[in-house]
């Protein structure tokens, strides 16, 4: 390693009732891009806060090129070169790209004359951005590249970055990495935030493992094994999940032609959706969030009404039927959204449980709420899954993201779906929990159920997945079988590029050919 | 430095205790207006809240917490519902008013007839009223996506106006010389809400308004019903996913509390203030807002709450005369008394810690 750019020593940090950070030390050279990684709550934001100053620690100093470095705020930080791209952005959509990156700079230059610099800058780091575009017309890439550029122009010898992936496309993925990879050959360091292993071996130097806000390893990751390090982050050893190979079951569900208008102002419209499920598969549908992903769990479950024939379950219409009447026939969901959609975060967990279970579960009679049986249900929620709580009778919002997730995904399975759809079944949850998420997926395939997984995670969709369709602006592709499909493969179905297999039909192919050739690919061999 | 800190579930002692508190600062702050008025605060305090109950003329003014309370409970319980659901009806004023002339129109409509069908049919027209009253801002609602508070709040005034035309015009009593008002309806058997027991101030309405207490308690407990409105009041996007249908719960809300409201004013109009007249409203509908918040929206609570908002109303009437305290201090008292709850309500949802700035 080259000479240390920062150096952190002894740091600790208490919030009332958690250490978020206990006795963390390492350091970072000059141009290393250096890892950190660890499972929600480990204590990574807190301590990337600190280094940006937002946040101060109980104890411990900081050395930036060998002069102590404690910012009392995030101007001190930009000022000692230290730059940060958040997870969530923070870009005024109605305004133009050169304002933005003037509205957060501390002495600002006016637009006009930025732009020149946005041009350079962005032209020198393979980052193609235009200064005079209005953000909201941007993709979620290209509002990144918005916040990067913004933080290169103040030439930065620390750049920190969290969890820049999760909203990318793969080539998208890999200009960053380009980017990231020349930004370092330059000195620049960059501190990598992430829960990616696979991105994390192949772009960073060095690994350093954070587990309850302590430091329990560092590794080389382009030495180190995925599973290693993931079992380093956890704790525990990991169960991957077991995929069996099953018989070819019934049509469950069948979408013909789903179309909808947007629900709301910013939603987005579907646009033709064709698909079939069958019993005993799981299909994986990929894109970015904000494709219409939402909007077809919400046609799905019944809270947004299309044509009857537009949503067969087992030969049966349902696409005008009440999402109780869905349950009650088999068609379970599982929102994105855990608190405020799929679970109510002030109620109890028993009144979660009833949320859904109602209709299933028989927990009411003649309207009259049956509590003690809606507790039981809870009950065996909790064991089934191993939802950490100390009873029933929490609220919802107490529970961890993972806990929550596992509570609300094992409401649906405990109640014998015939199909269930989930969206981001893992999202913001930790590896272990996700892993026994996707592994309860399976498990229900296996028993003959038709799943439909929705994520962002293409990983865990080839996980988890026999056929992968990529949803984007509300149209869904053909599906194509996971297995064997290339990153590439993906990223071009992601990317819109649909009839890969049949570049003959045009997009001004008739649905009927569309959908022939889409019931063809769905005929397995 | 006071650091206020979100705890994880409600704290279900404060929530027991932040009514108290409240009443306990509304009386210590009434206090001290008091004394800026140049009265004696111990003295106005206990004649508010202590001399309707033990006073030596508290045989008096006992009946009249009934009377007075009855209302307040009434609509307050069908309010909640509402309120709970995130679904916000402040016209139960109107709603009363418009109650109370449709239960008078059919009474009067039938007099002098002596049957037991009167009074029946009068309690079913004050709560057809109010029901109607309520529907408009729910269609609207529900058809338009027009603000139920302002279209409720608007139609307040509209049923003001109303009742002013009533009292002056088709109700006005033939026999009364010339004076607005119509009949006196506790004068006509038929259709008179007398009490029940005399002296006790038990009437029908205090009848209906604890019935109404005893539903709402195991609709809320007990049924889909009050689950789906708890439900939707919180997380909404939670209660679709839980195949609530919003439009049908607004209107349902709605129809509910209207039809509380309206049966009030009927049990008032047919009772306690016997006629149609144009200052017939006293603004129940107003303070019910209060009664049920301050019961935390739950029944028994509100009982409680009705109680208490009685008492300062009777209270605050002896205080006027006996003491010539204005009558807006006694409207303060009651608006302090809501503003000190929702002020406490911090507490059952937060920590307070005080904790010293660190130094960095």
């Amino acid at each position: 390693m080259t000479e240390t750019l920062l150096a952190l020593e002894g740091l600790t940090k208490a919030y009332p009732g958690v250490v978020a950070n206990r006795n963390v030390s390492f350091s970072i050279g000059r141009g290393e891009i250096h890892a950190l990684l660890g499972e929600n709550g480990a204590g990574k934001s807190t301590l990337v806060k600190t280094i940006y100053g937002l946040v101060k620690p109980d104890s411990g100093s900081m050395i930036l090129n060998g002069a102590t470095f404690a910012p009392a705020d995030p101007g001190a930080a930009r000022r000692a070169g230290v730059a940060m791209v958040f997870q969530h952005f923070s870009l005024f959509d109605a305004m133009t790209v050169a304002e933005n990156i003037v509205l957060g700079m501390d002495i600002p230059p006016s637009p006009r004359a930025i732009a020149g610099e946005v041009k350079r800058v962005s032209h020198l780091y393979g980052l193609p951005l235009d200064p005079d575009r209005i953000v909201g017309d941007l993709s979620a890439g290209e509002r990144q590249r918005v916040e990067i550029i913004r933080c290169l122009l103040q030439d930065p010898k620390l750049l920190i970055m969290d969890e820049p992936t999760s909203v990318l496309t793969p080539q998208e993925v890999d200009i960053l990495f380009t980017t990231l990879r020349k930004l370092s050959a330059e000195g620049t360091a960059i501190l990598y935030i992430s829960h990616k292993l696979g991105e994390i071996a192949a772009l960073c130097d060095t690994a350093t493992v954070l587990r309850q806000g302590q430091v329990v390893g560092t590794c080389d990751p382009r030495q180190t094994a995925p599973r290693e390090m993931a079992e380093l982050m956890v704790g525990t050893v990991l169960q991957s999940p077991v995929r069996a190979t099953r018989p070819e079951g019934p049509i469950l569900l069948a979408l013909r032609s789903l179309t909808a208008p947007a629900p709301q102002q910013f939603g987005t419209a579907l646009k033709g959706i064709d698909l079939i499920v069958r019993g005993g598969e799981v299909v994986g549908i990929g894109g970015v969030a904000g494709n219409g992903q939402d909007e077809l769990v919400a046609a799905l479950s019944g809270e947004m009404s299309v044509d009857d024939g537009m949503v067969l379950l087992a030969d049966v219409p349902v696409g005008r039927a009440p999402v109780n009447a869905r349950r009650a026939a088999g068609l379970l969901c599982g929102p994105e959204e855990r608190l405020g959609h799929a679970a109510a975060p002030d109620m109890t967990l028993t009144e979660n449980a009833l949320m859904t279970g109602v209709a299933r579960k028989e927990l009411a009679n003649h309207g009259f709420l049956r509590w003690p049986a809606a507790r039981d249900f809870a009950k065996e929620i909790i064991a089934a899954f191993d939802v950490r709580t100390p009873g029933p009778e929490n609220t919802a919002r107490s529970l961890s993201g993972g806990n929550l997730q596992k509570f609300v995904i094992g409401r649906e399975i405990m109640q014998d779906p015939k199909v269930l759809v989930v969206n981001q079944p893992t999202w913001g949850v930790d590896a272990a929990a996700a892993a026994a998420i996707r592994q309860a997926l399976l498990t229900l395939a296996d028993q003959g159920v038709a799943v439909v997984v929705i994520s962002q995670d293409l990983d865990e969709l080839m996980e988890v997945s026999d056929r992968f369709c990529a949803l984007t602006d509300g149209r869904l592709s053909p599906s194509r079988p996971a297995r064997g499909l290339t990153v590439d493969e993906i990223g071009m179905m992601l990317g819109g590029a649909h009839d890969l297999e049949a570049p003959h039909l045009g997009a001004s192919g008739s649905t009927d050919e569309r959908l022939a050739s889409h019931m063809k690919q769905d005929t397995r061999p | 430095m006071i650091v206020l800190e979100k705890r994880p579930q409600p704290s279900r002692g404060w929530s027991y205790a932040a009514p108290v508190l409240a009443v306990v600062l509304t009386m210590v702050v009434g206090g001290i207006l008091f004394a800026a008025l140049g009265k004696n605060p111990v003295t106005v305090i206990r004649t508010i809240f202590l001399d309707p109950l033990f006073s030596e003329f508290a045989w008096f003014y006992r009946p009249q917490l009934l009377i007075k309370g009855a209302p307040l409970v009434l609509i307050a319980i069908g309010l909640s519902f509402g309120f709970r659901a995130g679904i916000w009806n402040i016209g139960a004023e109107g709603q009363y008013i418009i109650g109370a002339l449709c239960g008078a129109g059919v009474g009067l409509a039938f007099y002098p007839m002596e049957t037991r069908l009167v009074f029946p049919l009068m309690i079913l027209a004050g709560a057809f009223g109010g029901w109607v009253w309520a529907m408009i801002p729910g269609v609207l609602k529900v058809k338009f996506g027009t603000n139920e508070i302002l279209v409720s709040l608007m139609l307040v005034y509209v049923a003001e106006s109303l009742l002013a035309a009533m009292a002056l015009g088709p109700m006005k009593n033939p026999e009364g010389m010339g004076f607005p008002g119509s009949r006196n309806l506790a004068q006509y058997p038929s259709a008179a809400n007398l009490e029940l027991f005399a002296g006790t101030g038990m009437h029908w309405g205090v009848v209906f308004a604890l019935i109404a207490v005893i539903f709402a308690y195991i609709a809320l407990a007990k049924h889909t019903f009050g689950f789906h409105v708890r439900l939707a009041g919180q997380a909404p996007r939670a209660a679709r996913f839980a195949g609530v249908n919003p439009g049908r719960l607004i209107l349902i809300c709605m129809g509910l509390s209207g039809a509380l409201a309206g049966m009030a004013g009927l049990f008032e109009v047919a009772g306690p203030a016997g006629q149609v007249t144009i200052d017939f409203n006293v603004g129940y509908g107003f303070t019910a807002i209060i009664v049920a918040f301050l019961g935390r929206l739950h029944p028994v609570g509100i009982l409680l709450a009705g109680g208490l908002m009685a008492l300062t109303y009777i209270g605050g009437g002896i205080a006027q005369s006996n003491l010539g305290l204005p009558a807006a201090a006694i409207s303060l008292l009651q608006g302090m008394l809501l503003f000190f709850l929702l002020a406490v309500d911090v507490l059952t949802h937060y920590r307070v810690r005080f904790a010293a700035r660190k130094v960095a």
